[in-house]
């Protein structure tokens, strides 16, 4: 059998072609489209990270006015959406979008274009959150956004209603995102790529879109439910007349926790690929660790109200969700150990991806035992809502999904971008990250411990906490220092030219059999999977190339489009119509969003062809 | 190895020689919860150390392991043999998966246990709290007292104190005496708390409400029974002696501009919007901690109150100076 060619080189073409920046709003390739989804969250990162270091200022001191309790409160608010909506999740859907694709050996995406219109929705959604800053009044009732201080009677700028009609547009789009790659994973996989054969990344990425699936429709149904309670004078969450307070925190955190895990689960997958390449072993325990994923996944919908447990809502309710949340520990701590029985005895390469990922290990350790503490309700009575709760989902999320993030940033992007970033300035990077992260977050238990609520403006001195808050301010400064490196990285190697080899790391999934970065087409024929680590294994025991599964002929492609960046454009603008009780500006928008979407589905466009040529000879 | 072991055995003991120096040189503060003051506190700050100790634990096996393997399998320069491949190990991954749950059962015990003990007796006194934006109403049923901002109770004695808010959700939290419950409106929720000795302990709201929510604070006064019975007679009986000329003007301005809002024992005034004002100047401190109570500070207060305390929901009454100083002097009366 012959092998797999490295490069088509004719590509003809019957649909419209784009050039320059229209090629890239025009696309529906999954590896640009990652690519966007990326760099989209790295600049909404700018941007969580400002707001998070004026917050880090203004309580170096007590009774400090660096900004008004309003501005405060704006800041917190649009820093936790940022960081979780704008950050977080696009930048794993990102690297879900560029490389499972080419993990699974397809060619694309089950709908591209669907896929396009996801990532704009979330573009234009977060750009859409942060123009509230325009209209005089940004979101400020938290993250989970509190019924009933976000309802009209207690906030009454127009910040709510962003965040209410923002998150639906850009929760809209991460549905899609979450339909799209359950149908590319469970369907698009190439011959023998069986489910228990699949990366642990992409095992992850197919319990995140479960998740996904299933947490977004309930906080969907609460920002519609207060859409109407701020819009059109519902009662849903007003209590004197009738609505509920308990409803709101209720849907919300039936999404909030399973969110937590759309955030983790991906970064478990990540560090689950790196580890097992830079310890140049097999991953110790395969499907306990796929097990595990699907066990978390299913008790992160049964936890929520631990989030509640000064809600007062009984001792029963308490004790039981009390112990579900405690469960957790276990499929999680079944993970922990086969990632150090990966390590123990391998060969380990300190490379900067591989720092990042062991980083994750001790951190994420430390916010799971924290975790653990704060599921014993009658306990978690003097941590709720203070800065323990703080320092415990930094050390989740930063020290877990963001440590998981840069990991895969360092390790893929010779995949994504076809540049190695620099290995010396991610030393610098990852320790200048790794000490700031610890001395910003780590004082933060003893703050808590301490009594500091969180979320106050400012404190008064007496109390003990103005050092602990000096020491993370102090330590926000040295984060910020490693993050300007990695811009600086980021911007140096982008300067370079692309001459990243197919496979740096001797990687062991099917995304390192192709060139770096993978042609538009990724595979010129299908491969034929033989087995779990399906191009290490070749390189092993072949004679390291895939086997085709199919004979090489002309491969179809979807046609670039326009239509899912004018859609998502005109969905926000029937926002804006929304927010500003502008029924006809509303209306035209909603009207022509229909109108574009009959268009694009009556249209009739059969894509085009790429015709492979192998050994230079047409076939 | 020897650097890292070496390493350790000095940085550890310093960093927890240096946090222990910084918690004893600062202190504890007057609001922590390593320091109850009560059944409840003392009880969560057991399960705190148990569970802090069994992760410790947990963490100290983990980083060891973690520790060994990335120094002891660092790849060597030139070694490019391929390590033993490892799949799994059935009996490893069974003991790894029993003894987190043996570990849990242990903190699952108390979990339980305490959420059910700390449910308050029909036994207990009852102190009604309403949250209101940004200050705290305390009522006591069937004695007719209704103060702000400063709660007595008496010493060793369980106290069910009943949570609901006027507005949006507040949460009552009291660190030395044991953990917080929300206020919910549309809700009445429980909190059992009780104090083993008298003394003033510090509470804050601790759930986000608006832009006062750093500013909600208030005191609890924990007395022996008589000087508890004492300060509740006091309040039942409040004499308000207006006898300059200067404190009448107050009273009279009073009645015109502030007694649609606050109620002063012993007079007309029946306001409920804003705290009750009855023997105002018993309290330490004015507006939830905002400020300590000084005629000066009161005369600040009135001139501007949300310029004083964001988002605070009296309005300023653009008074002059007289009117102020005038009001202060009436205020100083309700003693
Ligand atoms: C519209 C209602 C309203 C009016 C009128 C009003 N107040 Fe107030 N007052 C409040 C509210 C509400 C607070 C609580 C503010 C806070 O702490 O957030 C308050 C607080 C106070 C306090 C502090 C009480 C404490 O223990 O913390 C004083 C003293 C006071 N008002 C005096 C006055 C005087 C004197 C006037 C008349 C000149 C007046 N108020 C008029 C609503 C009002
Ligand atoms: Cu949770
Ligand atoms: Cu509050």
């Amino acid at each position: 059998m012959a092998a797999i060619p490295e490069r088509l080189v004719a590509v003809h073409s019957e649909s419209r072609t784009y050039t320059g920046i229209w090629s890239w709003l025009a696309t529906v390739d999954h590896k640009r489209i990652g690519i966007m989804y990326i760099l989209a969250g790295l600049f909404f990162m700018a941007f969580g990270g400002a707001e998070a270091l004026i917050i880090r200022l203004q309580l170096w001191a007590p009774n400090s006015h660096v900004v008004s309790a309003e501005t405060f409160n704006q800041l917190f608010t649009m820093h936790g959406v940022t960081m979780i909506f704008l950050v977080a999740m696009p930048i794993l859907i990102g690297f879900i979008n560029a490389i499972v694709p080419l993990q699974i050996g397809a060619r694309d995406v089950a709908f591209p274009r669907m896929n396009a219109l996801s990532l704009w929705l979330f573009v234009l959604g977060g750009l859409f959150l942060y123009s509230s800053f325009l209209f005089g009044s940004m979101p400020d009732a938290g993250w989970f956004n509190n019924a009933p201080l976000s309802e009209l009677a207690f906030s009454k700028g127009l910040g709510v209603d962003f965040y209410d009609i923002g998150l639906q547009i850009s929760g809209f789009g991460t549905l899609m995102t979450g339909i799209n790659f359950l149908v590319t994973i469970l369907n698009m996989r190439a011959p023998g790529m069986r489910l228990l054969r699949m990366p642990l990344f992409t095992w992850s990425a197919l319990i995140t879109m479960l998740l996904i699936l299933f947490a977004f429709p309930p906080i969907t149904v609460n920002l519609i439910l207060q859409m109407f309670d701020r819009l059109f004078g519902a009662n849903f969450f007003v209590v004197g007349n009738g609505g509920s307070a308990l409803l709101w925190q209720n849907l919300f955190w039936i999404f909030g926790h399973p969110e937590v895990y759309i955030v983790i689960l991906p970064a478990f997958g990540i560090i689950s690929e790196i580890i097992p390449v830079f310890a140049k072993k097999v991953l110790f325990g395969y499907e306990s660790m796929a097990m595990a994923l699907s066990v978390i996944a299913f008790l992160s919908f049964m936890v929520w109200t631990h989030h509640m447990f000064a809600d007062g809502l009984g001792p029963v309710v308490n004790s039981l969700f009390a112990i579900t949340s405690m469960l957790i520990a276990v499929p999680t701590g079944i993970k922990i150990f086969n990632w150090l029985a990966t390590l123990w005895g391998g060969k380990i390469h300190f490379t900067s991806a591989m720092l990042y990922a062991l980083s994750f290990i001790p951190l994420f350790v430390i916010g799971g035992v924290s975790g653990i503490m704060l599921a014993m309700a009658p306990a978690d009575l003097q941590y709720n809502d203070s800065y323990f709760v703080v320092a415990h989902f930094h050390y989740v999320l930063f020290g877990g999904t963001l440590m998981g993030a840069l990991a895969a940033l360092y390790y893929w992007f010779p995949k994504m971008w076809g540049r190695m970033l620099n290995e010396k300035l991610g030393k610098w990077n990852f320790w200048l990250v790794f000490i700031g992260f610890n001395v910003t977050f780590f004082p933060m238990h003893i703050s808590g411990l301490l009594g500091m609520p969180r979320r106050i403006s400012t404190y008064a001195p007496g109390n003990g906490w103005t050092i602990w808050n000096q020491i993370s301010t102090i330590g926000a400064f040295i984060l910020l220092a490693g993050m300007l490196i990695l811009l600086y990285n980021l911007i140096q190697t982008f300067l370079h030219p692309a001459d990243a080899p197919a496979d740096p790391w001797d990687g062991r999934a099917l995304e390192w059999s192709l060139t770096s970065p993978a042609p538009e087409y990724n595979f010129a024929q299908t491969p034929l999977v033989r087995g779990r680590d399906a191009y290490w294994l070749e390189k092993r025991e072949g004679d390291g190339k895939l086997q085709p599964a199919e004979p090489a002929g002309p491969i179809h492609m979807p046609s670039p489009s326009l239509a899912p960046l004018g859609i998502a454009l005109t969905i926000v603008l029937a926002g804006y119509g929304a927010v500003l009780h502008s029924t006809i500006i509303g209306g035209l928008f909603l009207l022509l969003t229909f109108v574009q979407i009959g268009r694009a589905l009556l249209a009739e466009d059969h894509g085009f062809h790429v015709t492979p040529h192998v050994g230079g000879e047409a076939q | 190895m020897r650097w890292t072991q070496r390493g350790f055995r000095v940085t550890l003991p310093l960093l927890a020689l240096s946090a222990a120096a910084l918690l004893s040189g600062c202190g504890l503060g007057k609001q922590s919860t390593l320091s109850p003051a009560g059944p409840v506190a003392s009880a969560q700050l057991g399960m705190f150390w148990e569970s802090l100790a069994i992760m410790t634990g947990i963490f100290i096996v983990v980083a060891a392991v973690f520790l060994y393997s990335i120094i002891r399998f660092r790849a060597r320069p030139g070694d490019n043999e391929l390590p033993k491949q490892v799949h799994g190990n059935t009996t490893l991954e069974i003991v790894w998966t029993i003894i987190p749950i043996i570990l849990l059962v242990f903190l699952a015990i108390p979990t339980v246990h305490y959420s059910f003990a700390f449910q308050a007796p029909a036994t207990a006194m009852k102190v009604d709290v309403v949250g209101h934006q940004y200050w705290w109403e305390f009522d006591y049923p069937g004695s007719k007292v209704t103060t702000a901002n400063i709660v007595h109770i008496p010493v060793n004695t369980k106290i069910n104190f009943v949570l609901t808010s006027a507005d949006v959700i507040h949460s009552f939290w009291v660190p030395e005496l044991g953990g917080k419950t929300d206020l919910i409106p549309g809700r009445v929720n429980h909190l059992l708390l009780e104090a083993s000795k008298t003394g003033t302990f510090y509470g804050q709201c601790a759930q986000l409400c608006g832009p006062g929510h750093a500013y909600m604070k208030f005191e609890v006064v924990v007395q022996t029974p008589a000087a508890y019975q004492a300060w509740v007679s006091a309040m039942q009986h409040p004499t308000v002696s207006v006898t300059t000329s200067e404190q009448k003007a107050g009273m009279a301005l009073f009645k015109q501009d502030c007694s649609t809002c606050h109620t002063v024992g012993g007079t007309s005034f029946n306001g409920k919007v804003g705290p009750n004002l009855t023997e105002l100047m018993t309290r330490p401190t004015i507006a939830a901690g905002t400020l300590t109570n000084t005629p000066a500070n009161l005369a600040k207060w009135l001139h501007n109150p949300p310029g004083v305390k964001p988002g605070a929901l009296m309005p300023n009454l653009n008074l002059s100076q007289t009117q102020i100083q005038s009001l202060v002097a009436f205020l100083e009366t309700l003693k």
